[in-house]
């Protein structure tokens, strides 16, 4: 559950939020969807709690993200937009060093590793050094880096840019897995397509502020069209107040 | 605790399967600058072993001038050379490197020794040529000496003790220990062990900041839950091991060179038994918090592990800087200096290889300040990590 009132946030001369509010659900998908620098990376930034928001409150699960975030990252699983593995490391050594920093002891590091790596097919490459991997075994390694806890609430920004249509589908499913467990997943991205496939919530985000949110017949009824590409390009270009 | 000490063998483990940080961690400190310094140490003492055993070549314009004068020096192992020079150019040929020095016995020679006057010598020679300055001493003082005899005679035969011509009896007594000479060279060792133990941590500190930064491992690192400082206390941590082991095999690698290196034959000797080796460690391993928290601080700023090699290079000058003043200026330790990290190290480990007795409150105020300064280097590591600019 991610309940987000009011974000504001200035780097330097740029204004990156202004104002952004909304709600993500336990049990549904919610897309954060928008242009290039429309303020979606921040706002996840915000979430993981790697940087601060100066004005409004961001929770998880009830915890604030500013005063709180040691509780909030221990129930939120990130995927961050760069996989960031260690080259030198194989997967399954990316895999656990992340376990262990969860506090886990030796014999769960292990098992929780093991189940990943099979549950994410990585078994016949889990083993060589991660500087070799292909896209999809990079995504497929920080996913399983991001989900070691078992999350409650699972991040994660701009997933499928640079993949084949296999790491989508396979991307696609987990994610819808990890919907009917009840986590509440909240994911990014700048195609339409993509947030429609998967997403019960959409909420739409330009120019730092969020322009319309609901699910994607609310959304619909809202810009006045019947096609969710145009209702994006409306919402995000602010020809719908 | 448990995240620091996972960060830590994370970052050792990962690093020491990069060649690049083995390279410049072991590489440098233990292979090459050994070598180095046993190359610079061996030459030195070959040139100062083949000046004493050569005879001494002297070139003389006028030999006939002055038969007894080149008698004596021939008595005393100098192989004359007859030359033809007038004054201009036996200048030009010792200025060209020619002639290392030339001796003109002028025509008036004799004359002037007959009537009882001073007789001119004309000894010309290059001071600032340092390569041919111990034949010229050997010359001079050879001249010398034979001025000091005539005069004696001269005060014998008018009935005069030759003792009136020496007021005072100038003795000089050497105590400079065969160790105390080596101090330049050893002091070029202390510099060399600063080197290969900031080497030795070089592309750690840069690694475990920028470079994660830049693969874009620190983000997802961030929103793990563990506090920042453990974070970067682990990695700091892992940057330190890296320094002192380097430190250490450095030692051990000069320990075993100065078997083979002929300090001897240079009059010097080093006191570098595993002992000593141990105490210049304990002594040396105080400056790894400062390095290692300059490294990490000053690495922690740049946006690149590029722009971070570009500065460390220029910050890892700093603490070498007070060595090398103190290497020429030959300073001695006092309590003053024992406040300055990397200077007291140098200035103690010195001492050590002397085989000096060290005061034990130098040894305390080096510990105190060395350790305090480490200590205010980790705690603004530690700020800079709080930032929202880690993430660059």
């Amino acid at each position: 559950m991610i309940s987000v009132e009011g974000l504001k946030k200035r780097f330097g001369s740029v204004q990156a939020l202004n104002d952004v509010s909304f709600n993500a659900a336990d049990g549904r998908i919610t897309g954060l969807l928008g242009h290039n620098g429309a303020g979606k990376s921040t706002t996840l930034r915000i979430l993981s709690t790697v940087i601060r928001t100066d004005e409004g409150r961001a929770l998880v699960d009830g915890n604030d993200c500013a005063t709180q975030s040691l509780e909030v990252r221990r129930s939120l699983g990130v995927l961050p937009h760069a996989s960031g593995l260690y080259p030198h490391f194989t997967g399954r050594e990316n895999i656990e060093y992340y376990a262990r920093l969860h506090g886990m002891k030796r014999e769960q590091v292990t098992q929780t590793t093991e189940y990943l790596i099979g549950r994410l097919a990585l078994g016949d490459v889990a083993d060589r050094r991660a500087k070799g991997y292909s896209q999809g075994e990079r995504l497929k390694v920080s996913l399983a880096r991001a989900l070691i806890h078992r999350p409650r609430t699972v991040i994660l920004d701009e997933p499928t840019n640079g993949l084949d249509v296999n790491a989508v589908r396979m991307l696609r499913e987990l994610i819808r897995e990890l919907r009917t467990s009840g986590c509440c997943v909240l994911f990014s991205s700048h195609v339409m397509q993509e947030v429609a496939a998967l997403c019960d919530d959409i909420v739409i985000i330009a120019h730092g502020r969020v322009v319309v949110s609901g699910t994607p017949e609310q959304i619909l009824a809202h810009t006045g069209t019947t096609d969710l590409e145009e209702a994006f390009v409306r919402a995000a270009d602010g020809s719908v107040a | 605790m448990s995240a620091i000490r996972t960060v830590f063998v994370k970052e050792v483990l990962e690093n020491l399967r990069d060649r690049r940080v083995i390279f410049s961690a072991l590489v440098f400190g233990v292979l090459l600058a050994p070598v180095i310094f046993a190359l610079t140490t061996t030459l030195a003492s070959k040139r100062l072993v083949r000046d004493q055993d050569q005879p001494l070549q002297l070139p003389v314009v006028g030999v006939m001038n002055a038969p007894n004068l080149v008698q004596f020096l021939r008595e005393n192992g100098v192989e004359i050379v007859a030359a033809r020079y007038n004054e201009a150019s036996a200048m030009e040929a010792v200025r060209s490197g020619q002639r290392d020095f030339v001796l003109i016995i002028p025509d008036t020679y004799g004359e002037k020794l007959a009537a009882g006057g001073s007789a001119p010598l004309d000894f010309i020679v290059d001071t600032a040529n340092s390569r041919t300055a111990s034949g010229a001493g050997r010359a001079q003082r050879l001249l010398s000496a034979y001025g000091q005899q005539l005069a004696t005679l001269r005060l014998l035969v008018r009935g005069i003790s030759p003792e009136v011509l020496q007021p005072v009896d100038v003795r000089t007594l050497d105590i400079a220990t065969p160790a105390g000479r080596s101090l330049l060279i050893l002091g070029m060792m202390t510099y060399f062990c600063f080197m290969s133990m900031l080497m030795g941590g070089f592309y750690l500190a840069i690694d475990t900041t920028a470079g994660e930064r830049e693969r874009g491992s620190l983000e997802p690192l961030l929103s793990l839950p563990v506090p920042r400082d453990s974070l970067i206390m682990g990695k700091i941590l892992a940057t330190a091991a890296y320094m002192s082991v380097s430190l250490l095999l450095t030692l051990i690698a000069f320990s075993i060179v100065l078997l083979f290196v002929p300090l001897e034959s240079l009059g010097m000797s080093a006191n570098f038994g595993p002992r000593i080796v141990l105490s210049i460690f304990a002594v040396m391993v105080t400056f790894v918090p400062v390095g290692a928290g300059l490294m990490t601080v000053v690495a922690s700023f740049t946006r690149s592990s590029r722009e971070a090699q570009t500065w460390l290079s220029f910050v890892m000058m700093i603490p070498m800087a007070p060595i090398l003043v103190a290497v020429i200026n030959n300073t001695r330790p006092s309590a003053a200096l024992m406040a300055i990290p990397s200077l007291s190290q140098h200035l103690l480990a010195t001492g050590l290889m002397r085989g000096d007795a060290i005061a034990p409150m130098h040894v305390a105020i080096s510990f105190a300040t060395t350790l305090l300064l480490g200590g205010v280097l980790v705690w603004i590591a530690m700020r800079l990590y709080r930032r929202d600019a880690i993430l660059g």
